[in-house]
């Protein structure tokens, strides 16, 4: 499946909703359900600070592929965390560089990127591009 | 005389929207409060009637827009009841006004070793400029600590002030537990040490009678936009012998008497720290909002907001799992809370979903939050156009979001 197809994938799924509090329990279930971020990934290192929540996101290469891990303290913030990481994981360097994350604004939850929102998910993708790039730096 | 909120809330259109489809709820006065229509139309009347350069022309709307402006000089050294009217300065808000007295305040009498006191529950406005100041001179900040209720430990005053304290900047009421301090005692422990206080007004200007005077604060400061005026427009009062032997805090048109390369000399105050074409439409406008809270009468406001907030509170205990964040006798203007577990991003998010506009996270109040060691709160507002049928609202949306979580 190509990323353009997982973030299709993910339309899909949100298409069956018409209602918005089915949407947000959905990323409630989903933020529940993504595995904790161990603590030592829990560093200054990896936090993103928002001005309403944070966000911890770290990357591991490993044959051509980066794997992120990642949470936040919000739970509606933590399920758009685990959609981004659906997306992005098991991608290459140049997958991600030249993904556009467009299936946010399609599942209607674009509020959520907004700078005022200040809740670290907009600095989380830009986060996930800057691993991007170095990885592909460091490994040619 | 009590207030008809029903023809108060007709002076305010922005409040009978609909957001998300539903009728929107707005809680979040204490960020920013709303403008009414004679404010609008005063500043409506500047654009299109005397739209001239104060203090600059001898044309005729120049003369009208100076004199509007002074005027509104005269409206806030009655509001505050300051001794005089050189003593009221405009500025562009509490964070200017606290940014001014923390650079010439500190040029003039701060220097190495002196120690500035502030309080834990202070906005980050109230901390940082001291912070600056406190570098630049080698000087350090000291903190008054507040209880687990919220209430400022008022008894560790004396303790804390030393023969090296230059100043004492403490807020009225807090932003984010809306605690109100007992400024009175706390300006009579510092004036006993000739510490000079500044207090931080802004969410006590529209709340209660701020008489200058009569706490005999040696600066006070607040902002247009939280007391119904617009945005970009607040005031300092300051005594005029400390305010005579500061420095100007900013150069440029208006502050000055002569100017030439030899050297300039400063206008006399207010205009001293007036640098630069003022806000005059936003001045004029504020002025508006002094009217109307004169109109409405402040002791009107002060028993609604209290019965709101007596109202917020009982309705809100009900809450499985709430959690208040300031519980001292005297509260004013705010209620912050948590329930349970739930972030106060996801409770705000479902809040405003449901057409309620509330304010959340730290509240530029990082310590308050540190103290109590969470993220953030969730803070409800109030003003006095606001009705209960909204709280009431509030808390069945609180509930609903609970049994999503």
């Amino acid at each position: 499946m190509t990323i353009d197809e997982v973030q299709q994938g993910i339309i899909n799924e949100f298409s069956a909703f018409d209602d918005w509090m089915d949407k947000y329990a959905y990323l409630i279930e989903l933020g529940n359900e993504l595995p904790p971020l161990d603590e030592k990934y829990k560093t200054d290192q990896n936090i993103i600070r928002g001005c309403q929540s944070q966000v911890w996101i770290n990357a591991e290469y490993s044959e051509g592929k980066i794997e992120y891990r990642g949470e936040s303290d919000a739970l509606i913030v933590k399920g758009l965390v685990s959609l981004v990481l659906r997306v992005v994981n098991g991608r290459t360097p140049d997958e991600i560089i030249n993904a556009d994350f467009q299936f946010i604004d399609a599942i209607g939850l674009k509020e959520h990127l907004s700078p005022t929102r200040s809740n670290g998910l907009l600095a989380m993708i830009k986060q996930i591009k800057l691993y991007a790039v170095a990885f592909k730096k460091i490994n040619g | 005389m009590s207030l008809d909120i029903e023809s108060i809330r007709k002076d305010f259109p922005i409040l009978e929207q609909q957001v998300y489809g539903k009728p929107y709820i707005y809680l979040d006065n204490a960020a920013t409060s709303q403008t009414p229509l004679n404010v609008l139309k005063a500043m409506n009347d500047v654009y299109n009637g005397y739209n001239g350069n104060p203090h600059r022309g001898a044309h005729y709307m120049s003369n009208k827009t100076t004199a509007e402006y002074e005027k509104v000089r005269d409206k806030v050294k009655l509001f505050i009841n300051a001794p005089t009217r050189e003593e009221v300065i405009f500025t562009k808000g509490t964070t200017e006004s606290i940014n001014l007295v923390a650079y010439s305040f500190g040029e003039a009498f701060v220097n190495e070793g002196d120690e500035i006191l502030v309080s834990e529950m202070e906005h980050h406005s109230n901390i940082v400029p001291w912070q600056l100041l406190c570098n630049r001179k080698k000087a350090n900040l000291k903190v008054i600590p507040f209880d687990d209720k919220g209430r400022l430990k008022v008894e560790e005053i004396p303790a804390l002030l030393s023969s090296r304290t230059r100043l004492l900047a403490v807020t009225m009421v807090s932003n984010a537990m809306g605690v109100v301090n007992p400024v009175e005692e706390i300006i009579d422990m510092a004036h006993s040490k000739n510490v000079p206080v500044l207090l931080d007004a802004a969410q006590a200007i529209h709340h209660m009678k701020v008489d200058v005077e009569k706490l005999g604060c040696d600066f006070m400061v607040f902002s247009g936009h939280k007391m119904y005026g617009p945005t970009g427009v607040g005031c300092l009062f300051g005594k005029k012998e400390l305010l005579d032997k500061m420095p100007p805090f900013m150069g440029g048109g208006e502050m000055i008497e002569k100017v030439s390369f030899s050297g300039t000399t400063f206008n006399q105050l207010p205009y001293k720290f007036e640098a630069g074409t003022p806000n005059f439409t936003e001045v004029i406008g504020l002025g508006a909002a002094i009217d109307y809270l004169n109109g409405i009468g402040i002791n009107n406001v002060i028993a609604w907001e209290h019965e709101l907030l007596d109202y917020a509170r009982k309705q809100l205990s009900g809450i499985k799992n709430i959690r208040f964040f300031g519980e001292t006798e005297h509260q004013s203007g705010v209620i912050s809370f948590l329930v349970g577990n739930i972030h106060p991003y996801d409770m705000g998010m479902f809040l405003d979903k449901m057409g309620i506009a509330v304010r959340t996270g730290h509240h530029c109040a990082e310590p308050v939050m540190d103290h109590f060691g969470i993220p953030g709160t969730v803070r409800a507002s109030f003003a006095f156009y606001n009705i209960k049928e909204e709280i009431d609202k509030l808390t069945d949306a609180v509930k609903k979001v609970m049994s999503m979580f």
